[in-house]
């Protein structure tokens, strides 16, 4: 089923995302994509994440679609100007990949080309304007398309953004650009979250609250240091330390998040963060 | 004010092998404000340069490098020093050394310092950049402050979720630009301007080379 349907009927979303590797050895990938076929309602590819070169997301969603995941093409504003942003995305439509997930995108300097020329021609909110233009069969300078793609387009948003105001101001902008749906940064305060959800009814946009796999009590402390809208409770930090089998225990906090998270969320979207591996055992896992 | 920063030394020297003469000139403007082309800095530099074997056949400050005809005149005055020069090494911005290049065509001009911003001057020694000449200016719709310039990715519909402690992504020490607007939009009361959706950019306002005639 599309996502665009899913998202039209009453069904818990369940969404994860792939990241494409650095270099043209595709199996990995594909080998931690195929148990998920029929298992998730989308999986999300990532675009050149974190700034470190790698194949392209459009790529990526291609190989999933042909394996019959529904893809979910991210796109970001940090390497391509109008022009190119558009000629991926009517790409993205001949090759019948119909959902997008429009980003800011993490700036160079994070990466691993930091003397790379940052683009950010467009911003996300342009961005999504652009997209919705696209679809009624204009590009952004108002000539006409021979032939117009259709796409369902999500963007993302930070539910504990230190500031959470401009945070939903520009929320609101993107659900007036375009948005359909959105994608949340990882989600480990439930409370938190739920007053987040209390602001973000007025946009009557579905949410699909972000879940991190919790690998180590190392990577949640460096989250909580480094990652924006990221705090990892002491207690969660406490728990996944003292486990002697961190993939079980990692697979269980996970399982838990979600079901809490499962009246107050549109759905999931689950992100591995390199343990893909695991996502078939905590499907199994979680009560959905 | 163009913000510079002397090359360091062994860079200079590199474009200078094969000159043994050499003509120093600083400007009385930014190069000046900034300590990198004043009068102090090329008595500096003539030491540095003296050090390494290389002899010093004059020294000069142009009021400002930048203003062409006033470069030509200083050369017309100075043509014996320079003429006796094998290379001149300009403590200037990039546009005065491109000026004084202009207005010696025989000898050979080498850049001292890097032009890094237009800047404002907060106090002694401290610059900071807060505008970069876009050709569109749209301060008045994010309470005077320049979202273009202020914020790493140049956004202009608001924060981009990779703040941390109202922190800029990519510099923990610098300020996130789309919260110092977001505050002082509140502040005065003015959130709303915030909410309205900006349009991208026109880049073709910032073709170069740009000219203005008057």
């Amino acid at each position: 089923m599309s996502l665009k349907r899913v998202l039209e009927s009453k069904k818990f979303i369940v969404t994860t995302e792939a990241g494409p590797p650095k270099g043209t050895d595709i199996s990995k990938m594909i080998e931690e994509a195929r148990p998920l076929v029929g298992r998730v309602d989308a999986v999300n590819v990532t675009d050149i994440q974190s700034a470190v070169m790698r194949l392209g997301s459009l790529v990526g969603c291609h190989i999933l679609k042909d394996i019959g995941i529904e893809p979910i093409f991210q796109l970001t504003c940090r390497d391509r100007n109008r022009l190119a942003l558009q000629s991926d995305l009517l790409s993205a439509g001949v090759l019948g990949i119909e959902n997008i997930l429009i980003l800011t995108g993490d700036h160079p300097l994070s990466g691993d080309h930091p003397q790379a020329k940052p683009v950010f021609d467009l911003d996300s909110v342009q961005l999504l304007q652009v997209v919705k233009k696209l679809t009624s069969g204009k590009d952004m300078a108002d000539n006409q398309l021979d032939g117009k793609p259709n796409f369902c387009t999500g963007a993302v948003v930070n539910p504990s953004a230190d500031q959470i105001e401009p945070e939903l101001i520009k929320m609101e902008k993107k659900v007036k650009a375009g948005a359909e749906f959105f994608q949340t940064q990882a989600v480990y305060d439930i409370a938190k979250f739920e007053e987040f959800m209390k602001k973000a009814r007025p946009f009557k946009v579905p949410i699909i609250a972000g879940v991190i796999l919790l690998k180590s009590a190392k990577m949640a402390q460096y989250m909580n240091e480094n990652v924006a809208g990221i705090s990892v409770p002491d207690k969660l930090i406490r728990e996944i330390d003292g486990a002697k089998d961190k993939h079980k225990k990692s697979i269980e906090i996970a399982a838990r998040l979600i079901k809490e998270l499962k009246p107050i969320a549109r759905g999931v979207h689950i992100m591995p963060i390199g343990w893909e591996r695991l996502i078939p055992e905590l499907l199994d896992t979680m009560e959905v | 004010m163009i913000i510079t920063r002397q090359k360091l030394i062994k860079e200079i020297l590199s474009s200078l092998t094969g000159s043994k003469n050499i003509f120093l000139v600083g400007c009385a403007q930014c190069a000046t404000l900034c300590k990198t082309g004043g009068e102090e800095e090329l008595i500096k530099m003539e030491k540095e340069l003296g050090a390494e074997g290389k002899t010093i056949t004059g020294k000069s400050i142009i009021d400002p490098a930048c203003h062409l005809i006033k470069v030509k005149q200083f050369f017309q005055k100075n043509k014996k020093g320079v003429l006796k020069s094998d290379a001149i090494v300009a403590m200037t911005c990039g546009d005065g050394v491109q000026s004084i290049a202009d207005g010696t065509k025989d000898t050979s001009v080498k850049p001292a310092l890097d032009s890094l911003f237009l800047g404002e001057i907060q106090r002694g020694g401290h610059f900071v950049q807060k505008c970069i000449l876009c050709g569109e200016c749209i301060i008045d719709k994010t309470g005077g402050i320049c979202p273009v310039t202020i914020c790493t990715k140049g956004l202009l519909n608001g924060p981009c979720g990779g703040s941390k402690n109202e922190k800029c992504e990519v510099d923990r020490e610098r300020d996130c630009g789309w919260i110092l607007i977001y505050k002082r939009l509140k502040d005065r009361g003015e959130l709303d301007k915030m909410k309205n959706i900006s349009d991208p950019q026109d880049y073709s306002k910032q073709i170069k080379p740009q000219k203005v005639v008057l």
